[in-house]
């Protein structure tokens, strides 16, 4: 690696590496201003925001604005239900897309490749299209504002299966499988016991990436959970956002602080959650 | 674990084609109640006067009436199609351009300008919007505003008017997503073998030369991922429109989706809502169709060529 380095290093190519550089620069600060923009606002007052020029520096109001915030909606409680829906979606999603990932890869029975194929071909409809009945069978249900609404339909993941099975089908051995078979071991024990323990590294990327969706999706829960109590983060953003009086330190302050534990989790993890996003795109 | 059981005495092929059917019925059980029979129902609800609470009236072909002659319906679509090709074509450009530059060889601290621009995509939709519709202020103390005031340029109300909304809310999409598909190609362009490059630093090929004979063609089935997944993603786009416009979702900038939501959860009107979700569903049929004969046309003519 140094080698190489050298050898591009000489001055025949350093033009390239300045406009190489020139480039990776400036679309890191466009990538990460409005972060810069988002904090800065987020510690001033909406006065001094509606100066012009605005503000670009820092100001003294970080926690008067999170205050103003915390009055006028339930923050750490819509945080609390963004958590619990999004981890209940991932632990539900991982098991039944790995169990039926498993069946797949392992598994034979009759209709395997129709079925297979049916799977794949529900990823292509939006799920948009079917908003109105959808909204109609919830309400029918009885489960308007009730985290079952997100958390029944999120277990639908066409795209988690085709992973599931794609990362079985080439890491649990069809021996080991037979060889259980033989000992007389369920088909469930021989999925729970022997191939889960195998694909763990399976479920942290699928998982990131349930997660991560759930955590931001906006649609559904500001059709389904009208109830302010209810409200997952992303609504109650909304909801401070349309207020009356547009106090725009106040909805960056909230904005803010929904944002930074996603960036720590984010920078904390950051290899994985690259790789895992990346991989489950370049797979399918 | 009942069912092997209770087939204790069946073959053994029995068992775990049982066991099978098992194990995938959850998922066939739940897209027929919120996948398919939605679709359906749709089709259904499209032909009814339905405000969500009183029965359903027949009323025929009315609600596509309503709609097609609703200005706002085509000022819908049309704002679709404009903001997403604004989003998604500077997006795949500049995000193969970046991706190669992450690429080179020539550069430290690559996992540092990796992490910084794929963070935005971190960031909720709801957030981003919020972010930018500040930004895109109208009044003179926007961020946008205020830098074009110091190009003696008066101030722009972005969200009223025809192209500045679909340039900001453009701008928050092409933000949110260049960073994701920069990874993307990266990772295309990471399994291009080393020695084809090498090859044509031999034979004397520029950099330029690189990129369009190498990189490029090598790069075909990530590009077409992204154009596909992009564009399902440019028809679902509607918490920009929504949080930037507010709910009155001015003309300017209204999407489909966002006139469907609108039709249903504030005007009460579902039926019509219906109505647009099944031309919403026929302009996606058509376009996936295109979609996949472009990419056929392309795969073949590389195989001749």
């Amino acid at each position: 690696m140094a080698k190489e380095s050298k050898e591009v290093g000489s001055s025949k190519f350093s033009y390239q590496k300045f406009f190489v550089y020139l480039f990776l620069i400036s679309g890191s600060l466009i990538s990460l201003f409005p972060f810069y923009y988002m904090f800065v606002m987020a510690t001033r007052l909406n006065r001094e925001i509606n100066q012009v020029p605005p503000p670009f520096a820092p100001g003294a109001n970080l926690v008067e604005n999170f205050q103003k915030v915390l009055s006028s909606i339930d923050f750490f409680g819509a945080m609390w239900n963004s958590f619990i829906v999004a981890s209940s979606v991932t632990v539900g999603t991982l098991f039944l897309c790995s169990l039926a990932g498993y069946t797949f890869a392992k598994l034979d029975f009759k209709g395997k490749n129709i079925l297979f194929a049916l799977i794949l071909v529900t990823m292509m409809v939006p799920p948009q299209l079917g908003l109105i009945p959808q909204y109609y069978i919830i309400t029918a249900l009885g489960w308007l504002n009730d985290f079952r609404a997100i958390i029944v339909p999120g277990l639908i993941n066409a795209f988690g299966i085709f992973w599931m099975r794609q990362y079985i089908s080439s890491s649990v051995p069809d021996e080991i499988i037979e060889a259980a078979r033989i000992d007389g071991c369920s088909h469930f024990r021989i999925y729970w016991n022997i191939s889960v323990p195998m694909i763990l590294p399976a479920f942290a990327t699928l998982g990131i990436i349930v997660f991560m969706h759930v955590w931001n999706d906006f649609l559904w829960p500001l059709v389904v959970l009208r109830d302010p109590t209810m409200h997952t983060l992303q609504v109650a953003l909304r909801a401070l956002n349309d207020a009356r009086q547009m106090d725009y330190g106040m909805i960056m302050s909230g904005t803010f602080w929904a944002t930074v534990p996603l960036i720590i989790v984010f920078l904390l993890f950051n290899r994985l959650f690259i790789q895992s996003l990346s991989e489950g795109a370049v797979k399918s | 674990m009942e069912t092997t059981t209770k087939a204790r005495g069946l073959s053994e092929k029995k068992k775990t084609a049982l066991s099978a059917y098992l194990f995938i019925s959850p998922f066939f059980i739940l897209f027929a109640i919120f996948g398919l029979f939605p679709m359906v129902f749709s089709f259904y609800l499209s032909f009814f006067r339905w405000d969500g609470l009183s029965p359903m009236t027949y009323i025929g072909v009315r609600n596509f009436e309503l709609i097609f002659t609703d200005p706002v319906f085509f000022s819908s679509i049309l704002n679709t199609f404009i903001i997403g090709l604004m989003g998604t074509l500077p997006q795949i450009f500049i995000g193969i351009l970046l991706a190669f530059a992450l690429n080179s060889t020539l550069i430290r601290y690559r996992n540092t300008f990796r992490t910084f621009v794929f963070l935005p995509y971190i960031t909720s939709i709801v957030a981003v919007a919020i972010i930018f519709g500040v930004v895109f202020n109208n009044q003179p103390f926007g961020f946008a505003n205020y830098i074009l005031s110091t190009f003696d340029i008066g101030p722009i109300r972005w969200n009223a008017e025809y192209w500045p909304v679909k340039f900001a809310i453009a701008t928050m999409v092409f933000w949110r997503w260049v960073g994701y598909n920069t990874i993307i190609f990266l990772a295309g362009m990471q399994s291009i073998p080393k020695e084809l490059y090498e090859a044509a630093k031999i034979d004397g090929a520029t950099v330029g030369q690189q990129i369009r004979l190498i990189t490029l063609p090598m790069l075909k089935p990530i590009v077409m991922f992204v154009v596909f997944t992009a564009t399902i993603g440019s028809f679902q786009l509607f918490t920009e429109p929504l949080i930037f416009l507010g709910r009155g979702l001015r003309e300017e900038g209204i999407t489909m989706v966002a006139y469907l939501w609108r039709d249903a959860f504030v005007y009460n009107s579902f039926g019509t809502a219906s109505a647009a979700a099944i031309v919403l569903f026929f302009i996606i049929i058509a376009i996936t169709a295109i979609n996949l004969l472009i990419t056929n046309r392309l795969g073949r003519s590389k195989k001749i060529g």
